[in-house]
């Protein structure tokens, strides 16, 4: 495996050997920065050409095939130009500063989790030791933006979907924090570089088996409620909200909108890769040397890339699948289903590490 | 049953029946699929038997069609697309006939409701599965059906004959 701190120490070794302390750290925040937000951007350009060609074939069409040769590879890339130039319309009778500032509320809590996400080995920014909580304070950040969203766009059908928005995430991320916390009693601990580590010979999906496979099946669930797409994209339910809170938006703004909700997406596959399949550990099989050594060499961000689509493949298929639910139906779901699934699931799971009946 | 047990039985019914959706759109999604690559797969493309593109009277090969002229189509059609020219002869035994000069058929007046080939008594005229009829020029849309010189097959005397 190939570990990615040799480059980036090679860089610091030689901005050291010309610039004071201060300058080192101003270039090198900027540098991770710049990497970050392109890493951003061209992962929106991605998912988006990802997501227009797995609906296509799921609705047995074949999807974007005109931009860009035969499998529509530019059809993204010419959208996104024609959203950055177009107008940007000026609407009355909105509270101006909330207006401007909820877009950009939306897209920093989706670059705050994504700044922390370990790409590979040694590609990873920020590694707190308090990393899980960290990623689930600020993946509801967002929410903060779409509830400003709606309030400040004085439109009923923003509001109504802002209100939604707001409903769904505060019971969702109850979910959310209970699947993630049943995998941090079986790891004992929160940072996520440790996580991975713990993972180099065993997925925690394998090695946890049962209470670690629920676990995982209800963070993806709660993860796809959380992005608000698929059977869960109440806040803008079309037919009945227009777009919901995004409404009033025009041009990048909207666009804005669009690349979080995206990004949101990545992000939520992303932390299902890191805490339930290995991050970017290859996949390993003990006492199979051989076979672990092929493995090997495949390119850890490849891993990580990999299982990130695999788990975001899995989000589309439920998407296009099922019918959106009614408000009461997503909240039934939530506290009548998933919540006791997911508290039987923690004891469960405490049972498993205290019996020591994991691999 | 308890309301207990109803909703421990509602979990693995729903759990059921959502695995039963994800089943139906994965089939969907391993299928082959239906779009046509339209002007690249030109010379391939057939078009289903019933496609309506324009009205047509087949001739045989002596450039003998079967329409006699009767005007029942012209009289159907809901919105005069269709006239019929007829012209006068005398026949050997002496007796004066309608035959069919010339058959209009007007391609951009066409509900393409099928009324004229439904009500036609001798099956002279039917609808061609042809496609890209679209034209620079209105005139064009007027087609006439029946070739130049041709005839009327005449087709019961030599069944007569026959039997």
């Amino acid at each position: 495996m190939f570990d990615f701190k040799i480059v980036t120490d090679w860089i610091d070794q030689t901005l050291r050997s010309y610039l004071p302390d201060f300058g080192v750290l101003v270039i090198e925040l900027i540098l991770v920065g710049i990497a970050l937000l392109a890493a951003y951007a061209v992962f929106a350009i991605i998912l988006i050409w990802f997501e227009r060609k797995i609906c296509a074939w799921f609705q047995c069409r074949l999807g974007p095939n005109r931009v860009g040769g035969r499998w529509g590879l530019l059809q993204t890339v010419a959208d996104t130009i024609k959203i950055l130039v177009k107008e940007l319309i000026p609407i009355n009778h909105i509270d101006k500063f909330l207006f401007y500032l909820a877009p950009f509320i939306v897209i920093l809590g989706s670059m705050l989790s994504f700044g922390a996400l370990p790409f590979g080995k040694g590609l990873h920014a920020i590694d707190f030791n308090i990393g899980v909580f960290y990623f689930i304070a600020v993946s509801s950040l967002g929410v903060l933006g779409v509830l400003l969203a709606g309030w400040s766009s004085n439109n009923k059908f923003s509001m109504i979907g802002a209100m939604r928005s707001g409903a769904q995430m505060v019971s969702y991320e109850l979910s959310i924090g209970l699947s993630l916390l049943t995998m941090v009693i079986f790891a004992g601990t929160m940072q996520v570089s440790q996580l991975v580590n713990q993972q180099a010979d065993m997925w925690f999906i394998f090695k946890g088996h049962i209470p670690a496979f629920i676990a995982f099946v209800i963070y993806l669930i709660a993860g796809h409620a959380e992005t608000s797409r698929g059977p869960f994209d109440l806040p803008e339910a079309e037919s009945e909200l227009t777009a919901g809170y995004h409404t009033e938006y025009s041009g990048i703004q909207f666009g804005f909108y669009y690349l979080a909700e995206y990004l949101n997406m990545f992000i939520i596959a992303a932390i299902a890769t890191t805490i339930f399949l290995g991050g970017w550990q290859p996949f390993h099989i003990p006492g199979w040397d051989g076979f672990n050594q092929v493995m090997d060499y495949i390119p850890t961000p490849l891993w990580f890339i990999g299982k990130t689509f695999f788990c975001i493949f899995l989000s589309l298929w439920v998407r296009w699948t099922f019918p959106r639910l009614r408000i009461d139906q997503l909240l039934r779901l939530e506290w009548k289903y998933l919540l006791p699934l997911n508290l039987l699931n923690i004891l469960l799971m405490a049972l498993v590490v205290i019996s020591g009946w994991h691999f | 049953m308890s309301s207990f047990a109803a909703y421990i039985k509602s979990w693995f019914t729903g759990l059921g029946s959502l695995l039963t959706g994800l089943k139906v759109s994965m089939t969907n999604f391993l299928r082959p699929k239906v779009t046509e690559c339209y002007p690249e797969n030109r010379a391939t493309l057939k078009m289903p038997a019933r496609f309506k593109g324009e009205l047509i009277m087949p001739h045989d090969a002596n450039n003998e069609h079967n329409c006699t002229a009767c005007g029942i189509c012209q009289m159907n059609c809901p919105n005069n697309t269709i006239k019929v020219i007829t012209d006068t002869i005398e026949t050997e035994e002496g007796k004066k006939k309608k035959i069919l000069k010339s058959y209009i058929y007007k391609l951009g007046q066409c509900s393409f409701c099928s009324m004229c080939v439904n009500t036609c008594p001798f099956n002279a005229i039917t609808f061609a599965p042809t496609y890209e009829n679209a034209l620079f020029t209105r005139s064009k849309l007027i087609h006439q059906l029946n070739n130049e010189g041709s005839r009327l097959k005449e087709k019961k005397k030599k069944e007569e004959a026959a039997s």
